[in-house]
């Protein structure tokens, strides 16, 4: 058993400056053979093996990362949590992983500082109008918490944003899931991680994968930076990479890999107490505990894997915050980044079994993951350990792609691409 | 963010193209009598290479001529441009 983390904890371990924390997880050699090896430490990798250990009695299970774990998009996107999709499927996985959000820190004993901060999105032009009008009816028949504010009530929620008319994309109105919010990424990784470990979950750091070893239509185990490791069941959850390791068992996927950018400002004081997100001009804007506006761009349309993108992509979301926020005109920005993301045709995930036995992707989140981590980890682990999806993960899956029942969340719905 | 030498203007920044997949992906010749799965290889499927890859691209503030590109997906570098119809060169 781990120590509990709490005040008394804190407390105690201030007497001694802070230099005894019990590690948070051990840093073990791969073990020869596992019943489950999930490919990926991110979120997503690390929650599946919280959830296979946890609610599907599997103990011998290694999660391998090529870096360091939460080192990839879950250490680099913008942190917002929310539910509010127009398909019925969509609604009913991300609303699942909202629920668990709800109740995470508990769970984990872990302060993953998720905050319903809700989520406001704006509408520019009439079709917005319509479409997130129709969003949030279908929202509320699927039991999501949405509302259609006008541009008055826009204005009252958010008083810094420029309602005025005679802008080039005036504000006609938006939604509001007041449920919806952000969360600490790195907390994630690191409670998942915590708890996964616990559990007795090897995680194995700076293990690259380098080819997985089929029998016929089963496989056998994978070769890594660190050795041959032997496993009939292997989850992939590698995001950007998730082609690369198709490829490796010779898998075609419907992804194409693009690079998605963020940025953050030198902190200032409390000025936006929400998340403000417009598709039309795609411009994303909330604000971290420590000061800084944390800025979403949106994804680059050529493939690449350099965790670089471009700067035209940059400068036209800051010029769309700056013609919705004239307030944040001489903010100066600290740092930007890129993440690669995986995106699916339809801009929904992939939660599946393949065509070849034991062999399991999630993947194609595209530039929305994280909200669904708790979700995706949970459903993912009910797939792998049944060889059966949940239902909520059902119309997920890679055949899709054939059978042409697509859930197509591009354009449709709150998705910013 | 990179230069792009267009076969038919020179070069000129990445910005003012667009991005058209992946190249040589043959449209089926006959349609009707394709599978769902075959459908689905044509449609959705992509090699998604990380790595040196073969791309079709537009000059779409420019000529808007489409051309294909040699690139390498892992750090952006170019590696050949050539017109549509050409041969692809081999490495």
């Amino acid at each position: 058993m781990k120590n509990k983390y709490s005040i008394f904890s804190l407390i105690k371990n201030a007497f001694s400056y802070h230099e005894n924390w019990e590690k948070a997880w051990k840093d073990p050699a791969p073990k020869k053979e596992y019943d489950v090896v999930i490919i990926g430490g991110g979120g997503h990798g690390l929650a599946t093996a919280y959830y296979l250990a946890k609610k599907h009695d599997m103990k011998n299970i290694a999660v391998v990362e090529k870096g360091w774990i939460g080192g990839g998009n879950t250490g680099r996107n913008t942190t917002i949590i929310r539910s509010n999709y127009l398909w019925d499927a969509s609604a009913g996985l991300y609303d699942h992983a909202l629920k668990i959000w709800e109740g995470l820190s508990q769970e984990l004993n872990y302060n993953v500082m998720f905050s319903q901060r809700g989520v406001m999105n704006l509408a520019h032009n009439l079709q917005d109008v319509r479409d997130l009008k129709r969003r949030t009816h279908a929202n509320r028949l699927n039991g999501i918490d949405a509302v259609y504010l006008n541009t008055e009530q826009v204005k009252k929620f958010c008083p810094i944003i420029n309602t005025s008319p005679n802008i080039r994309y005036p504000v006609l109105g938006g939604t509001l899931q007041r449920r919806a919010g952000t969360a600490r990424h790195d907390a994630v990784a690191w409670g998942y991680a915590r708890g996964a470990d616990e559990m007795g979950v090897d995680i194995i750091q700076n293990c690259e994968v380098k080819g997985i070893k089929r029998n016929g239509d089963n496989v056998e185990g994978i070769e890594t930076t660190k050795g041959f490791i032997k496993t009939n069941k292997i989850g992939v959850v590698a995001a950007g990479h998730s082609s690369v390791i198709a490829n490796m068992a010779g898998l075609k996927l419907p992804l194409e890999s693009k690079p998605l950018q963020a940025l953050v400002s030198e902190p200032v004081k409390p000025i936006i107490d929400t998340v403000v997100m417009s598709n039309a001009v795609h411009a994303y804007v909330s604000q971290s505990d420590k000061g800084e506006l944390v800025i979403g761009a949106g994804t680059d349309d050529y493939v690449s894997y350099s965790q670089k993108g471009s700067h035209d992509i940059v400068e036209g979301t800051l010029n769309a915050i700056l013609e919705l926020y004239p307030i944040f005109s001489r903010m100066r920005m600290l740092r930007q980044w890129g993440g690669i993301v995986d995106i699916c045709p339809d801009a929904s995930p992939i939660i599946s079994k393949t065509s070849i036995k034991g062999l399991y992707f999630n993947c194609g989140w595209g530039t929305g993951g994280f909200k669904a981590t708790p979700g995706s980890g949970d459903l993912f682990a009910h797939t792998i350990a049944n060889d059966e999806p949940h239902k909520l993960n059902a119309a997920f899956n890679i055949n899709r792609f054939v059978s042409g029942d697509l859930v197509d969340e591009h354009g449709a719905a709150a998705v910013a691409h | 963010m990179f230069i792009i030498n267009c076969p038919f203007c020179g070069e000129r920044e990445q910005s003012e193209f667009k991005a058209g997949g992946e190249a040589h992906i043959v449209r089926p010749k006959q349609p009707t009598e394709l599978s769902d799965d075959q459908w689905a290889e044509y449609l959705f499927m992509r090699k998604n290479i990380k790595g040196v890859q073969f791309e079709r691209w537009n000059h779409a503030h420019g000529c808007r001529k489409w051309f294909n590109m040699v690139r390498d997906t892992s750090n952006d570098k170019i590696k050949a441009v050539y017109k549509m119809g050409e041969k692809p060169p081999v490495e």
